[in-house]
């Protein structure tokens, strides 16, 4: 199999080399961490007074975990450890109830960003020549713009499409010979149930491989489908905590993801008591950005499960590889790609009057795409008779949603006290998508 | 004026059986209903002899129910009827929300009740005599 490299000498060093470069840019971040206000006063409270207090990596153990919430508690700026006029990029997502969170990013910030980037597209064995269509959505979504500069860095043609609009796409596809795309699986499959319409086989399309990430799926599902359109497919990932996709990606062996450990510093612990996994063992995953400077994160807790690959790959690579999502240690359910929090339903929900206490959260999938239907019970004293009011209110139920989670979702009214009442949080949620 | 009790009714089996049952317990007749489908829910609209005792016999079961003024009009049987009826209206700008009407085949008697934007009873009563209908009046709807 051919091995390409974007940077062979950082792609191949030695552990040792590895470490000791791991250790110099923590030193280097958490001298921008003390010029925030968060940072400040929790390193400080761990003695950690300026970037020296960090003799060896053992003294990460030293940082206390940062996790969603404190992104939350220091919106809009206390992360932020640079001055503004030197940031050049926002990203946002819309965080777990209703307070965003923000990504600050310096031009440098992007240029180490694009590069690791840049590396992950050339482990796939893609490159100039390649004609790379981006299914991703675009926007304040790193998913989109992440991969798109990585592809010109590399001299891909970038078609710029986004997500949605599957006709256009597979126009596009035809029109262009597209040779790679980036995308959700469960849009891949749909993109493959709609060729006939088009009178096309992927036979008669020029792809050759895809980068797919954005949702969990299994092994079997790559396996679908590599085999219907007769492609490679690579797994990626990446979080927006972690400046976005480019992470950790496959690379030509297709043998889980390596992790490029001199941009990230992972661990992977026990979620319960916080500390290490055994080496090998199924965990949280836990990074420390190497490269940001606008906006430092030491010890990020993911929620994200998975586990790490000791032994060396066959490309030569000497980062590690980490498997697969398996799991979650909360309940965010991923709906077309974007992350939703239950509790962001319920506060939006909760804020309107005329709706009921209980409620209930349903995701099915229709042609590919999943699908939101959220039901809620009518509040009965504030039922006014008028079907106008109830065509309103869902109309408006959908509005806020939207503006929380960015996705539209369908609204059902139930009659009240008729959707079961639970406990616990999780049983609101009924997923009757089928496992991808 | 004619009071019209609304309930917000899932669509499924036995919802309005549900309603029947609990007017009937109670010992209410139902003068007319009419049901309008919305998809997963519908509106079951009904005129009984006690709109009181109906609305809080359905609230006290947890139904979301509302109750408003409607018109109750009596016509004579006979073609041409709703066009004059709603030329009268239409004349004066006066919108209908909701109307539903039939016939008792027996006594040749046409009845419509009638919602419409910003009621004004008398007004309308005024209208309708001019035209040759008649507003029901409130104690032959009801047992008061």
């Amino acid at each position: 199999m051919e091995v390409r490299y974007w940077n062979q000498h950082l792609e191949t060093l030695p552990q040792s080399e590895l470490r000791q470069l791991q250790l110099e840019r923590l030193r280097e971040v958490v001298g921008y961490a003390l010029q925030t206000p968060f940072y400040q006063k929790r390193l400080k409270k761990a003695g950690i007074v300026s970037s020296e207090d960090i003799r060896s990596l053992e003294d990460l153990k030293k940082i206390p975990f940062t996790v969603k919430d404190d992104l939350r508690q220091a919106f809009p700026k206390g992360l932020l450890a640079v001055e503004m006029d030197k940031v050049v990029r926002i990203h946002s997502s819309s965080g777990t109830t209703g307070v965003p969170t923000v990504i600050y990013y310096t031009a440098d910030d992007l240029d180490r960003w694009t590069d690791l980037l840049a590396r992950s597209i050339v482990a796939t064995g893609v490159g100039p020549g390649d004609v790379f269509q981006n299914m991703m959505s675009y926007g304040l979504f790193t998913g989109g713009l992440g991969l798109h500069y990585g592809a010109e860095r590399v001299g891909l043609t970038v078609i710029p499409v986004g997500g949605g609009n599957t006709q256009r796409q597979i126009q596009i596809m035809r029109d262009f010979r597209t040779t790679v795309l980036h995308i959700t699986p469960s849009y891949l499959l749909h993109i493959h149930q709609r060729l006939p319409e088009f009178h096309l086989t992927p036979a008669d399309l020029n792809l050759k491989k895809a980068w797919m990430g954005s949702e969990p799926h299994s092994e079997n599902t790559r396996l679908k489908l590599q085999n219907l359109f007769g492609i490679d497919i690579y797994n990626s990932y990446g979080l927006s905590e972690m400046n976005g996709p480019g992470v950790a990606f496959e690379c030509v062996y297709k043998n889980d993801m390596h992790v490029w450990e001199d941009g990230y510093l992972i661990e992977i612990i026990n979620p319960q008591t916080g500390e290490p996994a055994e080496e090998g063992q199924e965990g949280e995953v836990v990074f420390t950005n190497l490269i940001r400077h606008a906006m430092p994160l030491l010890r990020y807790r993911t929620r994200d499960l998975a586990f790490l690959h000791p032994e060396p790959c066959p490309c030569g690579r000497t980062s590690r590889r980490m498997s697969r999502i398996t799991g979650r240690t909360d309940d965010m359910l991923i709906i077309n790609g974007v992350n939703v929090f239950p509790s962001q339903i319920e506060e939006v929900l909760m804020s309107i009057p005329e709706v009921g206490t209980n409620y209930q959260i349903h995701l099915s999938r229709h042609e590919g795409l999943d699908r939101l239907t959220v039901k809620v019970e009518l509040y009965s004293k504030l039922f006014t008779g008028d079907l106008s009011h109830l065509e309103s209110l869902k109309t408006r139920i959908n509005d806020k949603l939207r503006a929380s989670i960015t996705i539209n979702s369908r609204i059902e009214l139930h009659e009240p006290g008729s959707l079961p009442a639970f406990e616990g949080k999780a049983k609101r949620v009924v997923d009757e998508r089928e496992k991808l | 004026m004619a009071i019209q009790i609304t309930v917000f009714l899932e669509n499924r089996p036995g919802r309005i059986q549900t309603i029947a049952n609990i007017l009937k317990e109670k010992n209410l007749n139902i003068l007319a209903f009419s049901i309008q489908d919305r998809g997963e829910f519908g509106l079951m609209k009904i005129i009984v002899d006690k709109p009181e005792q109906a609305r809080l016999a359905l609230s006290e079961r947890g139904m979301a129910c509302a109750a408003k003024p409607v018109f109750a009009i009596t016509a004579a049987d006979r073609p041409g009827n709703l066009e004059t009826l709603t030329t009268a209206l239409a004349k004066k700008n006066i919108n209908i929300k909701d109307a539903y009407g039939f016939v008792s085949p027996a006594d040749k008697q046409g009845i419509c009740y009638l919602e419409v934007e910003n009621p004004q009873g008398a007004d309308l009563g005024r209208l309708l005599a001019e035209y040759g209908f008649t507003l029901i009046a409130d104690k032959d709807l009801y047992d008061l």
